[in-house]
């Protein structure tokens, strides 16, 4: 049951990127076009759930361990610059097809500002492994539903009259406002 | 000669306050930009850290710029900065801890802000140490600057208060509670880049007409 509660809160309720604001830089970059868009948000999922499943048993039986808590940061930020570059160098030679489509998006993740809230959110609620787990994963599902959305709306939005100094970024910030309302009531689901 | 040095040092610092202003211009550092701006102390304290790691990544890597490999220089540039940020972090819980705790995990995030590892791609890894410093003192405040403006709009709407002292009487004035929610913080962000936006291009076509 706890485990369903960290699904709908991490992907829906708390989604990363309309309540914390992480991953704001892909969010807006890429989501011009709705392919673009999916790809992305899958990639940073798969990233997203490595992460959460790597960073976890670093994290409590190397950092704590020895006390060393402290230099989580910079132990986490390498990790997952290693993982990305790991990953991607498994993708071009496992499955050229797919390093294509998702290709490009990759290094991206590892300047994504909300794979490293992930590991940081999920030191902070001390979440035991299997919960890391499927909060990396729903996260990464949140992530990919907010980014797909918007790029649907904005594929709409280029045909509408829009004033010029609002145009671009403006607008998509405005649009992600609307959604941040939208997603609120969700947060009726929890409580029941 | 040192006339010409202080009048170009003068311009990469004024560059930050205006033309590349960071959250509205460059649109880097976009996460702290939305997420901490519910009041100005805390913009402020947000824009504050920046400045600090971005200052001291700015000098650090300049310094070092011409025996870091192209090929491991982002892989140096993200642990100089991660370093900065441990010490930055571990300032403000040890010194201010009520803001330590209101920025919360926003603080380690400074390591992704994409401002800082900007600036090093773009300035401090081609310009000597000087030059670098009057970067980030200008992109630093300018960037603290419009964290704190976000935060007036918000604060002043939000909670009809400003630094945390109440300016408005309740009876005259219904808090926009959107305001100090995530939607506010889209909504102004938004509306701000549009100002921006417009600004410049009158100042554009003024300058055209002249």
């Amino acid at each position: 049951m706890k485990l369903i509660m960290i699904f709908i809160s991490a992907s829906l309720i708390n989604n990363f990127v309309l309540t914390y604001f992480l991953g704001i830089c892909p969010f807006v970059g890429v989501s011009n076009k709705t392919e673009n868009a999916l790809n992305m948000g899958l990639a940073t999922t798969f990233v997203m759930t490595l992460t959460a499943a790597v960073t976890w048993p670093v994290y409590t039986y190397i950092l704590v361990k020895y006390n060393v808590a402290f230099l989580q940061y910079v132990a986490f930020i390498i990790l997952i610059a290693a993982l990305v570059q790991l990953v991607e160098m498994y993708i071009r030679k496992s499955s050229p097809a797919l390093y294509r489509a998702l290709g490009i998006y990759l290094p991206l993740i590892t300047t994504n500002c909300a794979v490293l809230g992930l590991a940081l959110f999920m030191v902070l609620r001390s979440y035991s492994y299997i919960e890391s787990i499927i909060f990396g994963f729903a996260t990464g599902v949140g992530f990919t539903l907010a980014i797909l959305m918007m790029s649907g709306i904005r594929e709409e939005l280029e045909f509408a009259d829009i004033p010029k100094p609002f145009q671009g970024i403006s607008i998509t910030l405005i649009v992600a406002g609307m959604m941040a309302l939208a997603f609120m009531g969700f947060a009726g689901l929890i409580r029941g | 000669m040192a006339e010409n040095n202080g009048y170009s040092l003068w311009y990469e610092f004024k560059k930050g306050l205006w033309q590349d202003i960071p959250p509205f211009r460059l649109v880097l550092g976009t996460c702290p930009t939305l997420a901490v701006t519910n009041s100005v102390i805390n913009g402020f304290a947000m824009g504050m850290a920046t400045l600090f790691v971005l200052l001291g990544s700015n000098i650090i890597i300049s310094a070092i710029r011409k025996y870091v490999a192209p090929q491991v220089r982002i892989a140096a540039y993200v642990v100089i900065i991660a370093l900065l940020v441990t010490v930055a972090d571990m300032f403000l819980a040890a010194f201010f801890p009520p803001v330590s705790k209101a920025l919360g995990p926003y603080v380690p995030l400074i390591v992704v802000n994409c401002i800082i590892l900007g600036r090093a791609e773009a300035f401090a890894q081609k310009n000597p140490v000087a030059p670098s410093i009057a970067d980030a003192l200008g992109i630093g405040i300018g960037f603290t600057l419009s964290l704190m403006t976000m935060g007036f709009i918000r604060e002043i709407l939000g909670f009809g208060s400003l630094f945390n002292i109440k300016l408005i009487p309740p009876s005259l004035f219904e808090p926009w509670i959107v305001m100090i929610l995530p939607a506010g913080a889209f909504l102004v962000f938004g509306t701000l880049i549009a100002i921006v936006n417009y600004i410049s291009s009158r100042k554009s076509a003024e300058a055209d007409k002249a």
